[in-house]
């Protein structure tokens, strides 16, 4: 899984060539508890990293999803917001949130690899 | 622990009551109404075509469906009801007669000015206090609660940028730990927000705060005490810094019942700020009445006051309706229909003046002491989330679970069978697994230390590790048992409709099902 990228809101990002799929990570998913709305970006949406890109909301509290890059949103998931359940389930496969054409592929470098990210979240747990 | 099904799904004097359209007997009525003459419809297209559907009770059974319910509802009447954040305190009797009164209960808006001498002035003494008790050169009365109080502040702020060719200011700072109000009244304003950090101690980090301070801001929204339980000892140099920005200082008021009569909001420096009347001022909050939200403004902000204004004319009283016009030249409109909740002024009068000066600054006092009496008693079995003492309201975090199975949602579960009503949980958002406590100055310590035996054995309970299984599934004594919170959120049933295999005629039989659905609203939700 070298292809997958952290952020430090929790946010993951995966790379086929051009294009990131999105998502939040296991451990948000966990922290968030059971999800019960999702808002998803339409295709087109311009996006700055770090900027808002999607809505989650938990029977504790409600969040933003932030994009982990800048570029152009090529697609939401349109399944997520009929079925938010499904990143609780799967929330780094099928409860992705969108996926982007990425603007500036450097911006990767910025963001944790998972062995970064594991060290992350254990801090964050102490 | 087995408790014993009756046959009657009562349990002991605590009853079951079905929907009022599931106990609908055709044709039964509670008054006879004459026959409808005959007449030539004129309603054309417009005729309803289907039966109303209006249930079919007698008096008694309509009587008691409605006492039934009213006793479900556990309120500041029934018991006590730590609800952090939202001041449940006792709503004094004599405000409620005077409220009565019918110089008071019975006039209209639009009564002559002249015949509504009395209730201008009374609108007039609430100003008076509220202006004395801050220090702030005038009150917006109309708001109708605490975030339109927010509202009425923010479009102060932006007439006042606008008039001062200031208008290319479009962001709102909002702290971490805010209400979520404060964002979403400087979203509908228009303003972009951003959030400023809290420091390890649950205050607004200073710095921080002014490394975002330029020329695009136009106002700073800070509670005070903040969501925290926590006095911002820093006011008067964030004021300082937010002025020499060019920015104006909202403050929000929902947390004044620990100052009140204690400081001066002007002295802060502060700008705007609403006052929840039925928080502070005692008057009756959630279901009980309507808030009012009353906001004080510095001089610089005085003149956008939105209309209507009570004024002194004469030897009387007067009123500015129009926006644009005398006292109301720049006012920025209207927000609200008449003169605001008048009937609230009329008890939060009714409690200034019973309270004196002297007893408001003993009851911010008795707030914070009893707070602080909590966060002392509960510290044995609890870890509170910030060190050091606390305003009117103790906030413990879940570290005193780690390495048990109970969360803090099956601790407030907990609670509901021991007859509290559960403290705010998960909020504030910055304090993991929150419970947000307060008890409010009119609880006795007899009803504090009740809650405390029982929080404390809750506490030990969940750590012995013996009783996982009872606290997943509290409670276990309330009418109803653990709801499923996830499907009501994401499959909500808002409405009642007949179940289509009923061929749309009641039987006027209910199965008995505990779960207070059925399958036609289902499938309409589906």
């Amino acid at each position: 899984m070298s292809d997958m990228r952290f952020t430090k809101d929790h946010e993951w990002i995966k790379i086929e060539g051009k294009i990131g799929t999105v998502g939040i990570t296991q451990f948000a998913q966990g922290q968030l508890g059971d999800i019960v709305f999702v808002e998803v970006p339409a295709a087109g949406k311009q996006v700055k990293a770090g900027g808002e890109a999607a809505v989650v909301e938990s029977v504790k509290a409600a969040s933003e999803v932030y994009s982990p890059v800048s570029g152009t949103v090529k697609e939401g998931n349109a399944g997520l917001p009929d079925a938010p359940e499904t990143v609780n389930s799967d929330p780094e496969g099928a409860g992705w949130f969108f996926k982007i054409e990425l603007a500036d592929p450097k911006e990767l470098d910025q963001l944790m690899d998972k062995a970064a990210y594991e060290k992350f979240v254990a801090e964050q747990n102490h | 622990m087995s408790i014993p099904t009756t046959a009657s799904g009562n349990r002991g004097l605590q009853l079951e009551q079905k929907l009022i359209f599931e106990q609908d007997t055709a044709g039964m009525t509670a008054v006879d109404l004459p026959t409808v003459p005959k007449v030539t419809s004129r309603l054309g297209d417009m005729e309803n075509k289907q039966a109303v559907g209006l249930p079919g009770l007698s008096e008694p059974d309509v009587v008691r469906h409605y006492t039934r319910l009213s006793q479900k509802n556990y309120s500041i009447d029934s018991g006590f009801y730590p609800l952090g954040s939202c001041t449940m305190k006792h709503n004094p009797r004599l405000n409620e007669k005077m409220a009565r009164l019918p110089g008071f209960a019975d006039i209209h808006p639009f009564q002559p000015l002249s015949t509504v001498q009395g209730a201008l002035e009374l609108i007039d003494t609430c100003a008076h206090w509220l202006k004395t008790l801050t220090g702030m050169s005038a009150v917006a009365m109309s708001p109708a609660a605490g975030a339109h109080g927010e509202l009425c502040g923010l479009m102060c702020i932006k007439s006042a940028h606008e008039a001062n060719g200031q208008g290319h200011r479009k962001i709102v700072l909002v702290p971490e730990s805010a209400h979520g109000t404060n964002p979403a009244t400087a979203a509908l304003c228009g303003y972009a927000v951003e959030a400023i950090p809290a420091n390890a101690e649950g205050r607004v980090d200073v710095a921080a705060l002014k490394q975002h301070l330029r020329p695009e801001i136009a106002a700073v929204m800070i509670t005070n005490p903040n969501t925290c339980g926590l006095f911002e000892r820093d006011c008067i140099a964030i004021a300082e810094a937010v002025h020499a920005a060019g920015a104006y200082f909202y403050m929000d008021g929902a947390n004044y019942n620990a100052i009140v009569a204690r400081l001066r909001i002007a002295d802060l420096g502060v700008d705007a700020m609403h006052i929840n009347l039925h928080k502070t001022f005692s008057t009756p909050h959630g279901g009980g009445g309507p808030g009012a939200g009353p906001t004080v403004l510095s001089e610089k902000l005085a003149p956008f006051a939105p209309v209507p204004m009570v004024i002194k004319a004469g030897k009387g009283f007067d009123a500015e309706e129009i926006a644009g016009h005398g006292a109301a030249k720049q006012s920025y409109g209207r927000m609200k229909g008449y003169h605001g909740q008048f009937g609230v002024f009329v008890r939060a009068v009714s409690y200034m003046m019973a309270m004196g000066v002297d007893g408001l600054r003993q009851a911010s006092g008795d707030a914070v002491l009893n707070a602080n009496y909590l966060l002392a008693r509960l510290s044995e079995e609890m870890t509170p989330a910030f060190e050091g003492p606390c305003m009117h309201e103790a906030v413990f975090d879940d570290r005193f679970l780690r390495g048990t199975n109970v969360t803090t949602l099956d601790i407030a579960k907990a609670l509901i069978d021991e007859g509290v009503h559960p403290p705010t949980m998960y909020f504030p958002l910055v304090v993991h697994g929150a419970l947000l406590m307060e008890p409010t100055e009119t609880e006795s310590k007899a009803t504090l230390d009740q809650f405390i035996v029982s929080m404390l054995h809750l506490a030990r309970k969940a750590k012995s590790g013996t009783a996982d299984a009872e606290f997943k599934a509290a409670p276990l004594l309330a009418p109803r048992r653990r709801l499923d919170e996830t499907k009501a959120a994401r499959k909500p049933i808002l409405r009642w409709l007949p179940d289509p295999a009923d061929n749309g005629q009641s039987n006027g039989q209910s199965s008995g099902q505990s779960n207070g659905q059925n399958k036609g609203a289902q499938q309409a939700a589906e």
